[in-house]
């Protein structure tokens, strides 16, 4: 399905937030500290990680709803920098929020949702190509016409989560950043939302960044994952090549946390419980940022960030003590008490 | 061996709004026996939170019970009068919440809650109090719990408080404890440390857990029995193997399906169709025909009365009672 051409390219992206840490001083919270992918045309790039991990940021980045601190974001060849370029973009690239109820403006009716950014683009001539349109979307993501002229609060979370799918899909995108777009529904609407989401790809040669921290949906719906852990990414790998061989001792704890819908198995696995929580990302660990919760850090994992290489063929991963962490095999069960 | 702590009968529990009576509850029965972990699981607005408040008593203001028992070691908690629930809650059932960041209260320090709940619940007097809530810190993992009372909940990430929340829960050794989504609003590798701790406290300590949730891999992991809710009822009922792997339901089977695992990976997910039921405004019939794939006439006109499976197992589904269901089930 995907094509070997790279759609989007993001270069050691940074995003620092200024915090206040006491009279006019601020310090940056690093939430995307040197981040570097590809996505390939027509390919779903799943995105993972924990709360705080920067997942969200990245892809708000990549829109530039933040201006990046620094990197480079280049779409289809052309690095994406001044004002005409970001307005062009715009009308490639969209996105699909996670919350079906704030997401939506509660005063407006569903083909004003809608058309909206036919209306900041000035896509249409007439009132009634621009009617034509919005019905065509709703058609896209199985509303009904008679749906066009309601508010957002008559319908239901999961109907909702596709009028949002309607606007992103307005401008005719290549692009669509889905940031968490089935967390906030039930187990059997999220089921439709995905299957849409993959139809929708079909049919309209859509390339997505999926992000998400389920990581039984992500897995579902992608062809490559990428592993976010304080702002970094740890591991990307092909969908298939993460589940069954994880390389990072933080993704292999993640996918080992991950209740398994079957009792059986659930049984039977052994998983690394991670001690600790995730630190504050203002107060990042030095060094590799996974170390204060890792079973097989060492001293020098203080020193410097691991880097981010290609160890096989489509594999990257960073970590400085690759061959340790694999010759231990899985059912290392770490339990302890927290410390900070 | 087991021995019966909870029965619930036919239990009804309504809210009375505006717009007309919401049946958020609607007979359920159930028995919860000691040592083991009950999964009620169900989608939104299936009435798995209102049956667990129902148990406690600790309804919002417009719900009421409206018939049905709770019996607790064979005692009647239904019009009991609010004198024996406050004996009841707290010391012989507690809950805990879905929301860590919000069930503490943010003015007091840790350990002023702590104590608060076992001052309220026992005999000890202040001095005992601390040292049992100091004990209670210790014992769901968290270091230096001296220094820890001392602390506001700010201070604390959102496992630390779901660790405090089920401390404050196990405080005074209840028989039951009920989790309300436990760990919903927490991260996968926090919700793991949470569920390992539940399932040590619970053997260490011999009760019975009634585990709420959405989420059918935690039911997976932690519970014996499996109680399916939808709209209000029970659809299916039976020990986690029979749920997960004979499921005699439809709704059961379509969220079993509906959920993306190893096998169906690659392929399209079988999503149930529809959209979720309006409780206001309930069929006469079984309440997921207008979404069942399978509804028959009758399953419009009539609800199908539970039947036993088999030992370990009960549905409430025509399907089962057609002539050819008795073998394997074509799904």
């Amino acid at each position: 399905m995907s094509g070997e051409k790279n759609l989007l390219e993001i270069r050691h992206l940074k995003e620092y937030f200024p915090v206040n840490v006491g009279f006019f001083r601020t310090k940056p919270l690093k939430a995307v500290d040197d981040v570097s992918f590809t996505i390939k045309k027509g390919e779903t790039l799943g995105l993972v990680g924990e709360s705080g991990c920067g997942k969200t940021t990245v892809g708000r980045t990549i829109l530039q709803l933040y201006k990046p601190t620094s990197g480079e974001i280049i779409y289809d060849g052309e690095e994406v920098k001044t004002k005409a370029q970001l307005a062009a973009f715009r009308k490639k690239a969209t996105m699909v929020f996670q919350d079906p109820y704030s997401s939506l403006n509660p005063r407006m009716t569903v083909q004003d949702i809608i058309a909206e950014p036919l209306d900041v683009h000035g896509l249409y001539r007439t009132k009634a190509e621009r009617r034509e349109r919005v019905l065509e979307l709703m058609s896209y993501v199985g509303l009904n016409s008679e749906h066009a002229s309601r508010y957002a609060h008559e319908f239901s979370g999961g109907q909702r989560q596709r009028i949002g799918i309607a606007r992103a899909l307005a401008v005719n995108p290549e692009f669509i950043v889905c940031d968490e777009p089935v967390s906030a529904l039930d187990v059997s609407i999220q089921a439709q939302v995905i299957n849409m989401f993959d139809e929708l790809q079909e049919k309209l040669s859509l390339t997505y960044l999926f992000i998400a921290h389920d990581l039984l949906v992500v897995r579902h719906i992608s062809d490559r994952i990428a592993v976010m852990y304080l702002g970094k990414m740890v591991e990307l790998a092909d969908a298939e090549e993460i589940y069954n061989r994880p390389l990072h001792p933080y993704s292999k704890s993640l996918l080992s946390s991950v209740p398994v819908p079957d009792p059986q198995e659930a049984r039977s696995n052994q998983r690394i419980v991670l001690e600790g929580d995730i630190p504050s990302p203002l107060n990042a660990p030095s060094g590799c940022p996974f170390r204060t919760r890792c079973p097989y850090a060492q001293e020098d994992c203080a020193g410097s960030m691991p880097e981010f290489k290609e160890v096989e063929k489509g594999h990257f991963v960073a970590c400085h003590h690759l061959d340790e962490v694999s010759s231990m095999k899985g059912g290392l069960v770490l339990r302890g008490t927290m410390t900070g | 061996m087991s021995e019966q702590l909870l029965e619930v009968n036919d239990l009804h529990t309504s809210f009375f709004t505006d717009a007309g009576e919401v049946r958020a509850v609607n007979g359920v029965s159930f028995r919860l026996d000691r040592n083991k972990v009950l999964g009620i699981v169900g989608e939104s607005g299936s009435g798995k939170s209102v049956t667990a408040y129902s148990i406690m008593q600790i309804l919002a203001g417009t719900g009421k019970i409206v018939s049905g028992s709770i019996k607790l070691d064979g005692r009647e908690l239904v019009g009991a009068g609010e004198a024996v629930m406050k004996g009841v809650r707290g010391n012989r059932i507690s809950i805990i919440f879905q929301d860590p960041m919000t069930s503490l209260n943010p003015t007091y320090t840790i350990g002023h809650q702590l104590m608060e709940a076992i001052l309220l619940h026992t005999n000890r007097n202040k001095q005992q109090a601390r040292e049992r809530a100091i004990e209670m810190i210790r014992l769901v993992g968290i270091n230096e719990p001296e220094k820890r009372m001392k602390q506001y909940p700010y201070e604390f990430s959102g496992g630390m408080r779901q660790r405090i929340m089920i401390a404050m829960a196990l405080a005074c050794e209840p028989d039951i404890l009920i989790a309300d989504e436990p760990t919903t609003a927490l991260d996968v590798t926090i919700q793991a440390q949470i569920l390992e701790l539940m399932k040590d406290l619970q053997k260490e300590l011999g009760m019975a857990i009634i585990m709420i949730t959405h989420d059918l891999g935690v039911v997976a992991q932690m519970c014996d029995e499996v109680i399916v809710m939808y709209a209000g009822s029970i659809c299916e009922q039976g020990t986690a193997d029979e749920i997960f792997y004979h499921s005699k339901h439809e709704y059961t089977k379509g969220l079993l399906r509906s959920i993306p695992t190893a096998e169906n990976n690659g392929q399209k997910l079988e999503p149930i169709t529809g959209t979720p039921i309006d409780l206001l405004n309930m069929p006469k019939g079984c309440p997921f025909a207008p979404r069942c794939d399978h509804a028959m006439k009758i399953c419009l006109r009539e609800r199908a009365k539970r039947i036993q499976i088999n030992e370990d197992h009960q549905a409430g589904c025509w399907m089962n009672e057609r002539p050819d269901s008795s073998g394997e089930e074509a799904s």
